[in-house]
């Protein structure tokens, strides 16, 4: 129902830009719509009372209500930094020659907390601001797997495999860091398209920091609902059989963990947790479930297209899944 | 979506993390460890749309000028080539489903479609020598599979957890075990054998009173243990505060 009312929005909310105020705003439209549902929730209830639909229900607040803390945080977060700390900073920090930038970017990744939500524009200004887009994209991949935050939330959700966090470290720094050298050898900047759009120019600090938090909730938090529909519709109907007989066999493993990463779209602060509820799987597909996922995903190749264009998405997304499988299974050979 | 319908879900957002944060709503859905998580960032939401409200309306005084005005709607067009993200709209779903809906804690659905979840304890703590032993269902099906049923042969057990049906009938008594969110919760089950009631309506919750029995079965679904009860009475509770097992969380 909510995307049948989107269209009018825009359109609305446009006209409301040319002063006519008797048509459909996309405030009115949210008025309707919850009144709507309020009046409907007996029939809205009892459609949802079988019991399929009560476990997807179920499943579905259960992802948002446990990822949505974590959105909260690394959105702050990344709102402190894209306001209070200076671009130039970045620019400075970095080594000159491309090949040191890209690990040093890479490395970087691991003190600015926040999800692949939030790392998306800040890789878009670092490009912006004359940073190697080699070095941005190292930055781009590495940041949403190997902040501390993902980190925690890997070590409490593998209270028993404590190895697990080293190997994803080690497996996503190592992705990043091939990614931007492949980038640097292979890569042409006509690929790329560079973002225009400044949102924080001519804005105060605070008025810049709160709309950069509301824009990254509103966004990420829509793609989160993206992803908790998907966790819910598998957990709810995939019969648990498909998983076991995929879990039988360890190169199959692997590819359906890491194909189920992409399709899931898990925020990297919560997919942790949905990878340890993999039981049946080995830690090695596990670890490429976590190393892809931050990597390579639905919601993320939809912001990649829109950041930095569709011919960059359509050839990086695919070069990212192939390493990012590639460094989780060596990873897994050496230290799992 | 426009900056007030924003300002409205971030708001109405907020305030039904709270809300569910406040009541023990949020146990049905994540560990009991995530509350102070939850009321902090539905504070961070209701922040944000205030925030976004107070200069939303700065922003429309300063429109009455013509030529301010002229500049806040190229703004608004740059703004509308990068596009207000559409996909927005679809955080009113959980807002619903939370506010509206508030669907309950998994049960039997869940629990049967999925293979019982029991692990091997990693210690088994001294029990109590005289009286009823109260366990949970965890700990029972523990003890019961991988400690062979030390020290519960003879005494009376009693546990906890709803009920649940196999595709044949066979009646189970589970607690859904949790890691973090309700995504990962697994059910540990426990067969009922002897004197259950005639009639077992699924996800009701049960104190089943009753002794060991040796017998363990195979959970048809991923062959884990199933371990069993013989039970002497089963008497209808209320559904304890906390629906999950949350004892592998530590």
């Amino acid at each position: 129902m909510a995307i049948t009312k989107a269209p009018p929005d825009e359109k609305g909310s446009r006209e409301d830009e040319a002063r006519e105020p008797r048509r459909l705003t996309s405030s009115l439209a949210l008025t309707l719509l919850l009144l709507l549902m309020v009046l409907l929730q007996g029939p809205l209830r009892r459609a949802l009372s079988a019991p399929v639909m009560q476990s997807w229900t179920t499943v579905f607040v259960a992802v948002v209500v446990q990822a949505l803390p974590f959105l909260v945080l690394g959105v702050l977060l990344s709102a402190a930094i894209a306001v209070y700390v200076p671009p130039s900073f970045f620019a400075r920090a970095l080594p000159r020659r491309p090949a040191l930038a890209v690990p040093v970017a890479g490395a970087a990744g691991a003190v600015l907390p926040g999800c692949e939500c939030a790392s998306v524009p800040v890789a878009g200004a670092l490009v912006r601001r004359g940073v190697t887009p080699a070095a941005a994209l190292a930055f781009l991949l590495s940041a949403p797997a190997i902040n501390p935050i993902v980190l925690t939330a890997t070590a409490v959700a593998f209270p028993r495999d404590p190895e697990m966090v080293l190997a994803r470290f080690v497996a996503s720094l190592l992705v990043a860091c091939a990614m931007g050298w492949l980038w640097h050898r292979l890569g042409r900047t006509d690929w790329l398209r560079p973002p225009t759009h400044a949102p924080h120019e001519g804005q105060s600090k605070g008025a810049a920091f709160w709309d950069s938090v509301r824009h990254d909730v509103m966004h990420a938090g829509g793609f989160l609902v993206v992803g908790a529909m998907a966790a819910a519709t598998l957990k709810a109907v995939a019969p648990e059989s498909w998983l076991r007989a995929a879990a039988d066999n360890p190169v199959v493993a692997v590819l359906a963990l890491a194909v189920l990463a992409v399709v899931l779209s898990i925020c990297s602060e919560a997919d942790a947790f949905v990878a340890a509820s993999l039981t049946q799987f080995s830690l090695t597909a596990r670890l490429a479930f976590l190393v892809v996922g931050p990597m390579v995903d639905l919601k993320l190749f939809a912001m990649q297209a829109g950041t930095f264009g569709r011919a960059f998405a359509l050839r990086f997304a695919p070069a990212t899944f192939v390493l990012a499988v590639a460094g989780a299974v060596l990873t897994g050979a050496v230290l799992l | 979506m426009n900056r007030q319908a924003q300002a409205a879900v971030l708001f109405l957002l907020g305030a039904s993390l709270l809300h569910a944060g406040t009541t023990d709503l949020y146990l049905r859905y994540v560990k009991a460890g995530l509350q102070p998580l939850l009321l902090a960032s539905g504070a961070v939401l209701i922040a944000t749309a205030l925030a976004t409200a107070w200069y939303e309306w700065r922003r429309s005084r300063t429109l009455h000028e013509p030529e301010q005005q002229h500049q806040q709607q190229e703004r608004h067009q740059h703004q509308h080539q990068h596009r207000e993200p559409r996909v927005s709209w679809l955080l009113v779903l959980p807002l619903l489903a939370l506010i509206l809906v508030a669907p309950p804690a998994l049960g039997s659905y869940s629990a049967t479609r999925t293979g019982t979840a029991l692990q091997e304890p990693v210690a088994y703590p001294a029990l109590p020598s005289t009286g009823t032993l109260r366990l949970g269902v965890a700990d029972y099906a523990g003890r019961a599979v991988y400690d062979h049923g030390r020290g519960l042969t003879g005494r009376r057990i009693a546990v906890t957890g709803f009920v649940a049906l196999d595709h044949d009938g066979t009646p189970y008594l589970v607690r859904m075990a949790l890691n973090c969110c309700a995504a990962d919760a697994q059910p540990v089950k426990v067969g009922l054998a002897g004197r259950i009631p005639p009639v077992l309506q699924p996800d009701t919750w049960l104190e089943v009173t009753g002794t060991y029995t040796p017998r363990v079965t195979r959970d048809p679904v991923n062959d884990g243990p199933i371990p069993w009860i013989e039970v002497t009475e089963a008497k209808p509770v209320p559904a304890p505060r906390d629906p999950y097992d949350e004892t592998w969380n530590t």
